[in-house]
């Protein structure tokens, strides 16, 4: 039987990285959950606020903790992670500290008072807690044999450590164990919960550029052949800033930047055109098909060889 | 004993408070054994390190307000969870960028974009960076 579970999906997710969330919710059907995507979601910010006064922009995190409620679910998952970083702090500081609460519920009349109590997970969360790495490697029908993946955690995954998905938040595994379960072969590198630089992006992007350098220059000289990461933001400057990077340094090695679901539904079986690979700056195909994971259709050969 | 008070003036007292009413009193514990300046990835390109900006603000120098630090601070948080004596200084950074954007200042202006970089970029990034830098 299908589990349903109420997904946020984020703005980015229906633009820029709607790879993102067509894949996962492929890989999630596959497993056996549904993602319903919530009615009437909104943006959650994209980051969190942190000064203290600043309820402000706690506001839109919460009200879709109350969609989610009304949605019938008391929990709901998200894939991007700064978007999980940014709900799951803003519940955890309404369930801490009433007086918050109460100015927060006061602000938003209009709304049904929210009392806290729904649960914000990562995808990645509901894949070790529920679904487990075991049902994934089962469904696996493409083992990504011979592709050593650098798994990438950035920053909002795992920082603050209330939030954390992984509980060693110096040295994480749940990446590395996830590319096991896919077959694939983890290639961790220093750099993996380094800060790429995040929005940064927009105003001073050779800082950006210049981190890139530094992370993806590293795992390529561990000879990582593809980075796995979660995160949008993550991905555009691992990926576009490249092009930065190249003109910064003609040494550079390029390579390629995807989303953890996009290997999976590749591990899965799913073609590879469905993956959204095209959107990518450096191109996953080449090094896919290299390592014998991508095959074009025999029909297609046997017209060449006609 | 006899302690040396460090912070005489008003300006420099009411400086102190504004950050502190910002981002909690914490502040005030840090002892400066540079373990924040070590994690942060942005440290070489800081006029200021984190631990020197801890150190002023402790002081209650508004000079600190000129530091280019707060700006590219990227909101990582490694420095906030490996300080020993449990300061979120990445909160410390957002006060002095909340200071200065409530001062009608931005970081960051819109027409400063070039129109590439319109097409380009996610609007994740753009949300948080006009969050993060702009009044
Ligand atoms: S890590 Fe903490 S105590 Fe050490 S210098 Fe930085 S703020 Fe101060
Ligand atoms: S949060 Fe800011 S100051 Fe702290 S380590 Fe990260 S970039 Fe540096």
């Amino acid at each position: 039987m299908t589990e349903k579970i109420a997904y946020y999906p984020g703005c980015t997710a229906k633009s820029y990285a709607k790879y993102m969330d067509s894949t996962a919710r492929i890989v999630m059907k596959e497993l056996g959950i549904e993602l319903v995507e919530l009615d009437r979601w909104n943006c959650c910010g994209t980051v969190y606020g942190l000064a203290d006064d600043n309820l402000y922009s706690q506001l839109a995190p919460i009200r879709n903790m109350i969609r989610t409620l009304e949605n019938g679910f008391d929990e709901v998952v998200t894939i991007c992670s700064m978007c999980y970083n940014t709900l799951a702090r803003a519940n955890d500081l309404f369930k801490s500290d009433k007086e918050k609460a109460d100015r927060l519920n006061a602000f938003m009349y209009k709304e049904p008072d929210y009392e806290g109590n729904v649960t914000v997970l990562h995808l990645l969360d509901l894949l070790v807690k529920r679904v487990k790495f075991q049902a994934v490697k089962e469904k696996v029908t493409n083992p990504l044999k011979g592709l050593k993946i650098a798994p990438y955690y950035g920053c909002t995954l795992l920082r603050p450590r209330e939030i954390s998905i992984d509980e060693n938040i110096e040295h994480p595994s749940i990446l590395s164990e996830l590319i096991f379960a896919l077959g694939g072969e983890p290639v961790e590198d220093p750099y993996m919960t380094e800060c790429c630089g995040s929005y940064l992006t927009v105003k001073d992007k050779h800082l950006v550029a210049d981190r890139t350098n530094k992370i993806v220059g590293s795992m390529q000289k561990r000879s990582a052949d593809i980075i796995m990461v979660s995160c949008p933001l993550c991905q555009f400057n691992l990926d576009r800033r490249q092009k930065e990077v190249k003109a910064l340094n003609p040494a550079f090695h390029k390579v390629p930047i995807v989303y953890f679901t996009q290997l999976m539904a590749l591990a899965m079986g799913v073609d590879y055109k469905k993956l959204g690979f095209q959107d990518h700056y450096v191109d996953p195909v080449p090094i896919l098909k290299k390592r014998g994971l991508i095959r074009e259709k025999k029909k297609v050969a046997a017209k060449i060889a006609k | 004993m006899a302690f040396v008070k460090l912070t005489k003036s008003k300006k420099n007292i009411q400086f102190r408070e504004k950050v502190i009413e910002l981002a909690g009193n914490a502040v005030i514990k840090c002892y400066q054994c540079g373990e924040c300046s070590g994690g942060c990835p942005e440290a070489g390109a800081m006029d200021l390190l984190p631990n020197q900006v801890m150190h002023k603000i402790q002081l209650g120098d508004e000079s600190v307000l000129h530091a280019n630090t707060f700006w590219i601070c990227s909101t990582c948080l490694v420095c906030s969870t490996r300080c020993p004596k449990g300061i979120d200084i990445a909160k410390v950074m957002e006060a002095l960028r909340e200071i200065v954007l409530r001062s009608k200042q931005s970081y960051l202006t819109l027409d400063s974009l070039e129109e590439d970089d319109l097409k380009e970029i996610p609007q994740i990034a753009f949300v948080s960076s006009f969050k993060k830098q702009t009044q």
